[in-house]
């Protein structure tokens, strides 16, 4: 069989399907999960309590100080002496999200940062109460900021995610590294495990260009303009 | 000119008595009483921190004061107000780098608190804004986003949503200091027409010029005290310390 015909074999059979499956579903998971942990940090930073921000700084600490392999092989095989027994999948989830939690910390607070103190006066001024604040002033603008970092975090994930086949977690990589390891036909497997990489991180860059455009307010003046235009088409046929 | 009896009966803003104020060490109001009485104009004046802004933020309770009092209305506000909301509710305010939300149209900043707060319906409070952007004359920009206006006009917006919530008083504080001076007649003229039209208002500037034109009451401020508090004729007429006069000089010799 010639090297395409092998590759292309290898991007329709089942098993990468699965394992590119495995990998979008990790991904995905692993982010979801980093934004909750993430948001629990920032919230815990903002707080003025000295004990929860050693917390913080301890959590902070290791999660950035250590590699991404390292605490994955740590959840899944030091975790269950202490009673801990995670699936491989689970644990893998488990590390990644603990370490994307603090790098999307550090972006939310960067976003919340983002919105200026005046913001936050000139609301209290209109009587707006806390709540109000936040919800209706100081979200919406944070998120602006928060957002588009979050899909770099996606593709950044995407590629972390094949650290997991350590854990033998059934994911792309490590589909592609045993179909080669059968016939020791390494170009095809990557090949196809790469096709797939390459086809999911073009997916998310297109999805985060769009939501780049949104951040900046573009649909939403896009619209208003198209209005504008039709008012003043009516105008003039009225004027007519 | 007000005669003696109807002056009497004139009704107070706001008070305050002895009002002090510290940032750390810092005392940025060194006992300061005066008064603001309803439908006139007052005009601060004074160095940079005299403590200008400090004293006309306390009376919106942005900060709260050390000691002393405030009365909004006769009412005291001072002190860690947990209703703080409902007396801002009666007092607009201006700011020096206008504040307007980033995200909103400027129709959405103006109808933002008159719905959330008030719990207005939105489209009673769009017409309002609509009157309102007619007053600051730009209702064309109604659906421009704030970054898409030059920055005199969006003080005027400013000015709008504040006016939104009909307040009692409205606080400028160095509305036109961030303005282009091209810029800082179309502001000014707005704050002068709502004066003339009896909104209590009361002025931080520079602009000795627009002062002369509309203030009832100037108050020259130094070193968080208040050193003049007189009526415009006089204050313009000389009748001042010799500190006033100095800062006079220096701010008209250009």
């Amino acid at each position: 069989m010639d090297a395409l015909t092998l590759t292309i074999d290898y991007i329709f059979s089942e098993t990468f399907f699965h394992g590119a499956q495995m990998t979008l579903l990790l991904t995905i998971v692993s982010v979801f999960f980093g934004i909750v942990v993430g948001l629990i940090i920032a919230i815990l930073q903002e707080m003025d309590n000295k004990y929860l921000n050693y917390i913080v700084v301890a959590y902070l600490w290791f999660f950035r100080g250590t590699p991404v392999l390292f605490q994955i092989i740590f959840v899944y095989n030091v975790l269950p002496s202490f009673g801990i027994n995670l699936s491989s999948f689970a644990s893998g989830v488990v590390a990644l999200a603990l370490n994307e939690g603090a790098y999307i910390a550090e972006i939310m607070r960067a976003g919340l940062q983002s919105v200026g103190k005046g913001q936050r006066t000139a609301a209290t001024a209109l009587a707006m109460k806390e709540w109000q604040i936040m919800r209706y002033v100081i979200v919406p603008q944070a998120l602006r900021v928060i957002i588009p970092p979050i899909g770099n975090q996606f593709i950044g994930m995407l590629k972390l995610s094949a650290l997991v086949s350590v854990v033998a977690v059934e994911e792309l990589l490590l589909v592609a590294n045993q179909a080669a390891s059968s016939n020791f036909r390494y170009l095809e497997a990557l090949m196809a495990a790469g096709v797939y990489y390459l086809f999911f991180t073009t997916v998310f860059m297109y999805i985060q260009g769009h939501i780049e455009f949104w951040a900046k307010g573009g649909r939403r003046r896009a619209q208003r303009d198209k209005e504008l235009k039709v008012d003043v088409a009516i105008e003039r046929t009225e004027v007519r | 000119m007000m005669s003696t009896d109807s002056s009497r009966s004139e009704k107070k803003i706001i008070e305050a008595f002895d009002v002090r104020k510290s940032f750390g060490n810092l005392e940025v109001l060194k006992g300061v009483s005066m008064e603001v009485t309803e439908g006139k104009t007052m005009v601060i004046v004074g160095p940079s921190g005299s403590g200008k802004s400090t004293l006309i933020r306390c009376f919106n309770l942005l900060e709260t004061i050390n000691s002393g009092e405030i009365l909004f209305e006769g009412r005291p506000i001072s002190g860690t107000d947990k209703d703080a909301w409902k007396t801002r509710l009666e007092i607009g305010m201006v700011f020096q780098n206008f504040e307007l939300f980033g995200h909103l149209t400027v129709l959405e900043n103006i109808i933002l608190a008159p719905t959330v707060v008030k719990g207005i319906e939105k489209a009673e409070a769009t017409d309002k804004a609509m009157e309102l952007l007619k007053k600051v004359r730009i209702p064309e920009k109604a659906s421009s986003f704030p970054d898409e206006l030059s920055g005199g006009q969006q003080q005027r917006v400013a000015i709008a949503r504040s006016l939104a919530m009909e307040p009692k008083l409205m606080l400028y504080d160095e509305p036109t200091s961030a303005l282009d001076p091209e810029m800082i007649k179309e502001v000014l003229d707005v704050i002068q027409q709502l004066s003339q039209e009896s909104m209590t208002s009361v002025v931080v500037t520079h602009e000795m010029g627009f002062a002369r034109k509309v203030a009832d009451r100037i108050v020259f401020m130094d070193h968080g005290q208040i050193v003049e508090n007189s009526t415009s004729e006089k204050f313009f007429d000389g009748e001042v310390s010799d500190r006033a006069k100095m800062f006079l000089e220096q701010i008209l010799s250009h």
